[in-house]
């Protein structure tokens, strides 16, 4: 039984590595009007192997075996529709695979490592598309490239299997309607199209990262599948550009004090209180690497700001160490590139630190009647603290009651009552 | 352009002499070949035969459990190619892989009726 669990580990762990990447490979093959196919030869590789490996034992090369299945399916597949209009060989290459003379070596072609690389880097711009709705982008992601079921997505997003069918559904149609040929962008569009790949990244990243969710799992599995996508854009020389170091770098840094936000009842810890000899050490050096290289070049992105900002909490021996000046002065570079309402609140909350309420709540005059902050849970946390601090307390509790309301998550809706009932 | 059929005879028992890895080898050169054709725009299909067949003779009346030729004569596989002229089909056809296992190819145009 133990053998059966660890194959099922191996298995799992193994999907989600390669799975994105043998269905980039196999979307290459047949097309972006076929992407079921490809799906679906890669889901019987799977089950294949864990009906074969139960009974033989794990092979050597469990990687290469699922691949090497995959190829022959993929072969099946194209001898019993080479003449169907199915598949378009009209591609001098695909044309190849029509022939048994070329069939085999056309096809391990198709399957050399350099070239799986580059086509699940290609798969990704095509996924991140500025036509595609952010929404949308992330479902195919994380099905497609990533290897959740329908029904981890659902979970990812809080929401039915039915509604990320449909997501799936409308992004499959628009690869077929537009043809969508997967392939890393040019030289001169790289710079713009990387930038919707890294906003879907970090949004997959948030997903996880931010306390919405219960699910512990499920939040851990967001996190790696992000920092795995962001690994591969580096992994290609193409893509090794300053601002996915950056981002990389705040991925690093944020992760690395993902296990003390929470305590194991699931309650949040505030930045103040974390214990920081649980942060990840390790994670906050390769953090600061990632940050050394994207430095290169002239580019400074918000993510390169974001992720300074981060450094300097991981670097603060304790909170009381920590530079807010600095930090300050990175939120002010960081608004000057983005004007964000949600970046100014932050930034407001650093002059809390800094200067007091006073000085926060006349900061936050500024962003008054912000239709989006106005329904920002964090916006009216933010309020209730600095009212609670001046000691307008009716007005610190209408703040808070307000935030309560507006946040879904649970954890954030205990804290924010304890936080009350302390001073009621 | 022309559409021509090049008919490759004999190399069954040279390849049963070859080793797997000779046999790879000699596989990445049909493809080097053939790819070349398609970049071209010149390659339309064509596929490699089993040696075991029936012949039928004698006016549909009589079947033989064997392909008629033998050997260097028996049909090895086929191509169907896009040419400008016969010259142009056999200066291609010349450098068919399949010389490297003795065979011959015939090269014929397709004739329209």
């Amino acid at each position: 039984m133990e053998n059966n669990d660890n194959i099922d580990a191996t298995l799992n762990h193994l999907f989600r590595q390669e799975s994105g990447k043998m269905v980039a490979v196999l979307i290459k093959i047949f097309g972006t009007e076929n992407i079921e196919i490809a799906e679906d030869v890669v889901q019987d590789a799977l089950v294949s192997a864990l009906e074969t490996w139960k009974f033989r034992g794990m092979p050597d090369n469990p990687k290469a075996w699922l691949y090497r299945v995959a190829r022959n399916r993929a072969i099946d597949i194209i001898r019993r529709k080479k003449h169907s209009k199915t598949i378009d060989f009209s591609d001098p290459k695909k044309q190849l695979l029509t022939s048994e003379y070329t069939l085999k070596t056309t096809m391990e072609d198709f399957w050399e490592e350099n070239q799986v690389q580059d086509d699940f880097l290609g798969m990704m711009y095509s996924c991140c598309h500025p036509d595609i709705s952010q929404e949308n982008q992330i479902t195919f992601i994380l099905k497609v490239l990533c290897g959740f079921s329908t029904k981890e997505v659902a979970k990812s997003f809080l929401t039915s299997e039915d509604t990320i069918s449909k997501r799936l559904y409308r992004t499959k149609e628009y690869f077929r309607k537009h043809k969508i040929r997967p392939e890393i962008p040019s030289q001169s569009a790289i710079n713009q199209r990387t930038s919707s790949v890294l906003s879907a990244i970090y949004l997959m990243f948030n997903e996880g990262y931010n306390s919405t969710h219960t699910n512990q799992l499920i939040r851990k599995d967001l996190i790696r599948q992000a920092i795995l996508l962001c690994q591969s854009l580096l992994s290609s020389e193409q893509t090794q550009l300053p601002e996915v170091y950056a981002l990389m770098a705040l991925m690093c840094f944020h992760s690395a004090r993902l296990d003390s936000r929470v305590t194991a009842e699931g309650s949040i810890i505030l930045l103040s209180a974390q214990d920081r000899s649980k942060w990840d050490h390790e994670l906050i050096h390769s953090g600061q690497d990632y940050l050394n290289k994207a430095s290169f070049g002239s580019t400074l992105t918000t993510y390169h700001l974001e992720a300074a900002i981060a450094y300097q909490h991981c670097c603060a021996e304790c909170y009381e160490n920590t530079n807010w000046n600095k930090i300050l002065e990175y939120y002010n570079v960081l608004l000057n590139i983005a004007d964000d309402p949600i970046v100014f609140l932050n930034k407001c909350l650093v002059i809390l630190e800094l200067q007091g309420p006073k000085e926060a709540l006349l900061a936050l005059e500024g962003i008054k009647k912000n239709k989006l902050l106005e329904k920002y849970y964090l916006y009216h946390a933010t309020l209730g603290e600095i009212h609670l601090r001046l000691s307008n307390h009716s007005l610190s509790l209408a703040h808070y009651d307000k935030a309560i309301r507006l946040t879904q998550s649970k954890s954030e809706k205990r804290f924010l009552k304890d936080k009350i009932s302390s001073y009621k | 352009m022309k559409e021509f059929l090049l008919i490759i005879r004999g190399g069954h028992d040279e390849s049963e002499h070859r080793s797997p890895e000779e046999m790879q080898k000699h596989m990445q050169h049909w493809q080097r070949w053939m790819s070349g054709l398609a970049e071209e725009g010149k390659f339309v299909g064509g596929q490699p035969l089993k040696s075991e067949g029936k012949t039928i003779v004698e006016g549909g009346s009589r079947v033989i459990d064997r392909p008629l030729a033998e050997g260097k004569e028996l049909v090895g596989g086929y191509l169907l190619i896009h040419a400008d002229s016969l010259e142009d089909a056999t200066n291609i056809s010349k450098d068919c892989p399949g010389f490297e296992y003795n065979c011959s190819v015939e090269v014929r145009e397709i004739s329209p009726m």
